[in-house]
């Protein structure tokens, strides 16, 4: 089985396991979730400061929901020895890899598109001046984000120490989506967009840069 | 080639570290005598200024460092010799510690200068960003229940961490700027006398075997680490025979 096959299947199969056990519909949504309604509440009502702070407040959560589902997707691996299984199987490594981290940008970008939603009807956020940059800003970082946390998420294995150290390692590594993400965000929403072309270039570096590596170290982290 | 080899075998064995640890305390002690009495005091900024002397060496030392992290990750990828995971894990180490100092000799360099502890200048975040990454490296060390695989996420980490840096640095300097510019390398020539540039050679170079020093011990620290647990898990009551004994089977 080739790359890209082997990677379908598991993409196939990660959204299946999802759409039948619902994890991220029931625990990771809802946490995001609340964590748009915590912001807003800590920021006081409205007003020209939570617009101005709102292309952040998505990002950061966006992140805590990235963290959520990478753990989660190796969860469903580890439960049962399934790795091993996936590891064996005809056809190279990287494929689980990709498999696993288009499965999380998939998802990902989901869970964006509702926290957006959210934060601009909470927020009051006015019309867009580029919708079309706002969802290419969502799907670049959901799918760098999707690349490190893949590549990242089989550190979180089954004991609980090894949970905590996950965002410890995501976080920092993911400062790039981050800023980039927001800034974009920011000039999507409010312009002007003369600037964006820079910042949606760095978030395709980081897409670049992590799925690369990803595909390249994917086998250190797993082989035993 | 050879030289070097030999070069290499003589500084890390102990004579070598003997000899690196003094050449680097007579180093420090004499740039922190040329930086404090020798040199003059900068014209604007006043005493303050001689902060320099420590805080660009460090900053150096620590860049250094998680640059060594990152090469010494590929060669244990490579060649899965355990030898270059201790180079890794030392140089992480040593090179948290002193991104820790950078930023705390800058913030303490930075209140009477700019008025701020802290400021969230390119050059600033993206340190306090790498001090955070390695937090993680040093962290992910510890995880696993078996050595080897420690090794290898470690590897991984160190890799993409070093990697992720440039990604860092270019959007925190998009996002922001309040740093003087580079003074020493530029194209022009350097803009400070000579004798404080000289000064501040020295100290880098003082910081530099400093750095080697702490790296040669700590990689001895943890080869003496790996034999005790050998030792023990070979025979509990066993004494250690040589201190050179490799009957344990690990690749050296």
């Amino acid at each position: 089985m080739g790359q890209l096959a082997g990677a379908a299947v598991i993409v196939a199969k990660d959204l299946r396991v999802e759409l039948r056990g619902r994890h991220a519909a029931v625990l990771v949504g809802p946490f995001v979730a609340t964590l748009v309604v915590a912001f807003g509440l800590s920021l006081g009502p409205g007003g020209a400061a939570v617009e101005r702070l709102a292309p952040g407040l998505l990002w950061l959560t966006a992140l805590f929901g990235a963290v959520l589902l990478c753990r989660r997707a190796y969860e469903i691996e580890f439960d049962d020895d399934a790795m091993l299984g996936l590891l064996l199987a005809p056809g190279p490594n990287s494929a689980v890899y990709l498999g696993k981290a288009i499965a999380i940008a998939i998802q990902l970008a989901v869970l964006e598109a509702g926290i957006f939603a959210l934060v601009v009807v909470l927020y009051g956020l006015p019309a867009a001046v580029s919708p079309a940059a706002v969802a290419a800003a969502l799907a670049l970082g959901a799918l760098g984000l999707g690349g490190l946390g893949a590549l990242l998420g089989a550190v979180a294995g089954t004991t609980r120490t090894r949970e905590s150290v996950l965002p410890l390692l995501v976080f920092p590594l993911s400062v790039p989506m981050l800023i980039a993400g927001a800034k974009a965000t920011a000039l999507a929403l409010y312009g002007p967009v003369g600037e964006l072309g820079r910042w949606l270039g760095l978030l395709v570096a980081a897409d670049v840069v992590f799925w690369a590596l990803g595909t390249l170290l994917f086998d250190y982290m797993v082989e035993d | 080639m050879r030289a070097l080899r030999r070069v290499g075998g003589w500084i890390t064995g102990d004579r070598g570290r003997r000899a690196l640890g003094w050449t680097a305390g007579t180093g420090l002690a004499l740039s922190a005598a040329c930086s404090l009495f020798v040199v003059p005091a900068d014209a604007e900024q006043g005493v303050v200024q001689r902060l320099m002397y420590v805080h660009v060496p460090t900053a150096w030392v620590a860049y250094l460092a998680f640059t060594v992290v990152f090469a010494a990750s590929v060669a244990y990828l490579r060649t899965r010799r355990t030898r270059w995971d201790r180079l890794a894990e030392a140089s992480a180490e040593v090179g948290v510690v002193f991104t820790g100092l950078t930023i705390v000799l800058g913030a303490l360099w930075g209140r009477p200068t700019w008025g701020v502890w802290w400021t969230w200048d390119p050059r600033l975040t993206t340190t306090a960003i790498l001090f955070l990454i390695y937090l993680g490296y040093l962290a992910v060390r510890r995880l696993p229940e078996n050595a080897t695989r420690a090794y290898r996420w470690a590897a991984v980490v160190g890799i993409l961490g070093f990697l992720d840096v440039p990604l860092v640095h270019l959007s925190v300097l998009w996002w922001r700027g309040l740093h003087q510019p580079p003074s020493v390398l530029r194209v022009q020539g350097p803009t400070i006398a000579p004798s404080m540039l000289l000064t501040l050679i020295l100290a880098v170079a003082a910081f530099t075997a400093a750095y080697l020093w702490l790296l040669l011990t700590r990689m001895r620290l943890r080869r003496a680490e790996e034999r005790a647990m050998s030792v023990l898990l070979r025979d509990p009551v066993a004494r250690v025979t040589s201190p050179q004994s490799t009957e344990d089977g690990v690749r050296r």
